[in-house]
């Protein structure tokens, strides 16, 4: 009992009102006429599609420069790595893979850049992400019509020139994740798949952070002259967690694309943002500390929260007020990240 | 008696680390009061609490009571401090750089005067009248006896100028009633020094109450009227100054004889013929202890101690072998050319470095106890780890035995290896520290200040696990101290560093005297002169 009070005391205030809020939804849900088992494997499909998003933030985070608010940057080199594998007419788990793989290289690239930027911008890394995230959209905006891509799935229909907005991937590698060891027990459906991918990347990541490398990144983040007194080289570490921030941004959005079953591009990647650092946020991370644990509960409570809310409060309310609530606990979560106090100890 | 100032059962401690302990000082209109005592004996606290700094009602303020001129009163930050007269030049300096002389010495009490907006928005928007400003400034500048120009930019300033502008600014104010002067003459040359002495005593003359701290003892017995000595937080003792000569102030400050504590012997004591590292010529750019030409040979298996005065690069030294701050010069280890800035290059050759700065750069202050002592040690060496996959992840069972260890050898009090390191108390967080770098296996250990800010107790516990680490595990020890009873007691040869520049080598054995003409840097002069 004492541990299980103890374990309480660590659980951020915020995290306990959402989820209370949560479980009232659940309770009214019960007594209106939506089917929970439903709402339960929609909320574990977008815990499954979103969270590798939210594990990008991890890295910066514990590099100590803030969330990764330059999350398109990320998210671009994953779209470009899914338009090559279709144009390639890759389908299925290979479609997929070579999709990821493009990614990961692109990423690698760009990342380098844009941690190479970060660094001339120290301590301002926040701002300036969130500008580099909408200057890098409105460029892909203008090269999303240049690029030469020919697949007629991919390309405009009438004027045979410049990418669509969005982009049906049944016939290349939609849905392969959530298809893949799905099983079905009444109403309710499990995305097997989808829920591996999640749970190794959060492995690995995890791993990573054992190593020397990883070590090197929380150093600098929590006290950079005793890194240095280390042996680190701070710069270094600083850009290798922005690579690795990008580069789940890449595999992440490619994962989501595939759930949802298309590739959205020009303004798209900039409303993946504040969701993904709202999630961590509310799953207990502050701007300088977060842990997978944070991931996976914040990206729990979030997801559940935006798919139940909708069928459930437009029964009792009118109007469709789930979009104002989503705006109101991500951009209220990460106002309130960001004017706390950073706390001293846990 | 009618006191100017009374400060009575004062006491205070910083993160359960007891600092003061019912201090009484008082001190009469016209009258200076000298206050000595050792590094960390309390003094700058008492000040700080007379000037309602906000250091002090962060750390959960204090206990006690302040009277001016027999009345109780509240001094709850600077700002009130100067309404009730009292002028403090600081240590540090409080100039701001990229301002002129006059602006510093005129901040915040600006003369002004009307101009038409002014008259509309109300006193805020009035003009600096600086031409007024600028005698005003001027006359303070000549008062102390200076000849500094009044719109000369402070930032290119010599420090004894800065010192001086300081003062200059105290003294400028109409009300001053109580000056506090926290170590003045640290930086500046004798002849400069005398002259501030004239200062002190001209502005007695008028009826302001002085309260003179410095470690230059003879000039404390030279202004002051009475002086109380504060040893660990404590008054000690408190008497007219004829009554006292240097020795004994030395004496009751540093509390305890100086005596010989019988250190373990040597298998093979340490030669010059054995010379582990050399510095030649060595530069380090670190902001306030500037080292300008230091050299130096390190014996294998000695306790080499640095010490001098703050400020004169007694610092820099270690910072700049360890890499911590741009550094230049020629070093050998082990015969071996050394690579100078680089601090993983020193980690893997041994050369370990403990802060002086324990909380900034010593610790992660939020980490476990278990990932303070082991981190370094997995970052420079791949300690602790284990392939896993394909990655070579780190071993927290192989962490947690060997901090068991480490907290079972050094008595470090934490209710587990979890706890994290802020809240343990400065003893036991210099022991963490010591953990940490004995895990490294050092061949040289740099120890900055390794018992600033620690209690008695703790002290004596550092001091004597850095002698088993030199004697059992033959790691040559530098140990940097403000405290020169500390480096005497255990160290086998002591370098006084004055002015950035090595000034003796001196046994632990030379007199209080020697010691005072190396740290004022005339050392070699006496020695040529005879």
């Amino acid at each position: 009992m004492d541990r299980f009070l103890e374990q309480l005391k660590r659980v951020d205030i915020p995290t306990l009102i959402i989820f209370l809020f949560l479980v009232a939804l659940f309770v009214l849900a019960a007594f209106t006429e939506v089917s929970i088992p439903s709402l339960l494997s929609d909320s574990i499909r977008r815990i499954g599609m979103n969270g590798v998003l939210v594990l990008a933030m991890v890295p910066t985070i514990r590099a100590g420069t803030g969330p990764n608010f330059g999350l398109p940057v990320g998210i671009i080199g994953g779209l470009l790595g899914a338009l090559i594998s279709m144009q390639l007419g890759l389908a299925g788990f290979t479609g997929f893979w070579v999709a990821i793989l493009f990614a990961v290289l692109i990423c690698l690239g760009i990342g380098l850049g844009y941690g190479w930027l970060l660094e001339k911008v120290r301590g301002q890394e926040m701002m300036v992400g969130t500008y580099m995230g909408y200057s890098v959209v409105a460029f892909m905006s203008i090269m999303w019509l240049m690029l030469p891509f020919t697949n007629p799935d991919m390309i405009w229909a009438i004027g045979g020139k410049g990418l669509r907005y969005t982009l049906a991937l049944d016939k290349y590698f939609g849905r392969v994740l959530n298809n893949f060891l799905r099983f079905k027990i009444g109403g309710f459906e499990f995305p097997t798949g989808l829920l591996l991918f999640f749970a190794g990347a959060c492995f690995l990541v995890h791993l990573f952070f054992r190593t020397r490398t990883g070590l090197s990144i929380d150093l600098v983040g929590q006290n950079e002259r005793y890194a240095i007194s280390s042996g680190v080289n701070p710069n270094r570490a600083r850009l290798v967690a922005v690579v690795l921030s990008t580069v789940l941004a890449g595999v992440g959005i490619i994962v989501y694309a595939q759930s949802y079953g298309f590739l959205q591009l020009y303004q798209a990647p900039l409303f993946m943002t504040f969701p993904a650092v709202a999630s961590i946020l509310i799953g207990g991370a502050s701007i300088k500390r977060a842990s997978i644990r944070n991931v996976i509960i914040g990206t729990a409570v979030f997801q559940t929260l935006l798919t139940i809310s909708l069928p459930v409060l437009s029964q009792v309310t009118r109007g469709d007020i789930t979009e104002v609530m989503r705006l109101i606990v991500s951009n209220g979560m990460i106002l309130y990240a960001l004017t706390r106090t950073p706390k001293e100890a846990r | 008696m009618q006191y100017a100032l009374e400060m009575r059962n004062i006491s205070k401690s910083f993160y359960g680390n007891q600092v003061l302990k019912n201090v009484n000082i008082a001190v009469a209109a016209g009258e200076v009061l000298g206050l000595v005592g050792e590094n960390g004996a309390g003094k700058t606290t008492l000040m700080n609490i007379l000037f309602g700094m906000p250091v002090i009602h962060s750390t959960g303020g204090f206990e006690g009571e302040i009277l001016i001129n027999n009345e109780h009163v509240n001094i709850d930050s600077p700002r009130r401090a100067m309404e009730y007269g009292i002028g403090m030049v600081h240590q540090e300096f409080m100039l701001i750089p990229g301002f002129t002389v006059t602006e510093n010495i005129k901040l915040n009490r600006e003369i002004t005067k009307d101009n038409l907006l002014s008259k509309v928005f109300g006193k805020s928007l009035r003009t600096l009248d600086f031409p007024a400003m600028r005698k005003e400034a001027r006359q303070a500048i000549s008062t102390i006896g200076m000849s500094i120009e009044e719109l000369a930019v402070v930032a290119g300033l010599p420090v004894a100028h800065k010192q001086f502008i300081e003062i200059a600014r105290e003294i400028d104010k109409k009300n001053l009633k109580i000056l506090v002067l926290d170590e003045p003459t640290a930086v500046l040359s004798e002849a400069e020094a005398e002259k501030l002495l004239d200062t002190i005593r001209y502005f007695a003359k008028r009826g302001v109450a002085i309260i003179f701290i410095s470690h230059r003892l003879s000039e404390v017995l030279k202004v002051s009227d009475r002086i109380t000595i504060l040893r660990d937080g404590v008054v000690v003792d408190s008497k007219p100054s004829s009554s006292f000569t240097v020795s004994e102030i030395a004496e009751k400050m540093v509390g305890r004889k100086l005596e010989n504590v019988v250190l373990p012997p040597r298998a093979k004591e340490p030669s010059d013929e054995d010379i582990i590292m050399s510095i030649r010529n060595l530069k380090v750019y670190m902001p306030g202890e500037m080292v300008k030409d230091f050299s130096i040979d390190i014996r294998r298996g000695e306790i080499l101690g640095i010490g001098g005065l703050a400020g004169h690069g007694k610092l820099g030294v270690a910072n700049g072998i360890a890499g911590m701050f741009p550094a230049e010069g020629q070093v050998y280890f082990e015969g071996e050319p050394y690579r100078l800035n680089d601090p993983s290059y020193a980690l893997r050759n041994g050369i370990v470095y403990l802060s002086e700065d324990r909380r900034g750069v010593g610790l992660l202050l939020d980490e476990s106890v278990e990932m303070n002592i082991a981190a370094t040690a997995i970052e420079a060496f791949g300690s602790f780890t284990r392939r896993f996959l394909f990655m070579t992840v780190y071993d927290r069972k192989k962490i947690r035995e060997h901090a068991l260890e480490m907290i079972k050898k050094l008595d470090i009090r934490c209710k587990s290896p979890t706890q994290t390191v802020r809240r343990l108390s400065g003893g036991n967080q210099q022991k963490v520290c010591l953990a940490r770098a004995f895990t490294l296996n050092p061949k040289i250990l740099f120890v900055s200040e390794p018992t600033r800010g620690i209690d008695v107790g703790a002290k004596k516990l550092v001091l004597d696990y850095l002698v088993s680490m030199n004697r059992e595990h033959g790691i040559t020890i530098v140990m940097t101290s403000s405290e020169l009873a500390e480096l005497r007691s255990i160290c086998d040869r002591i370098a006084i560093v004055a002015e950035g520049k090595l000034s003796a080598v001196l046994p632990p054995k030379a007199s209080d005297a020697e010691f005072g003409l190396a740290m004022a840097g005339e050392f070699q002069e006496v020695l040529q002169h005879g």
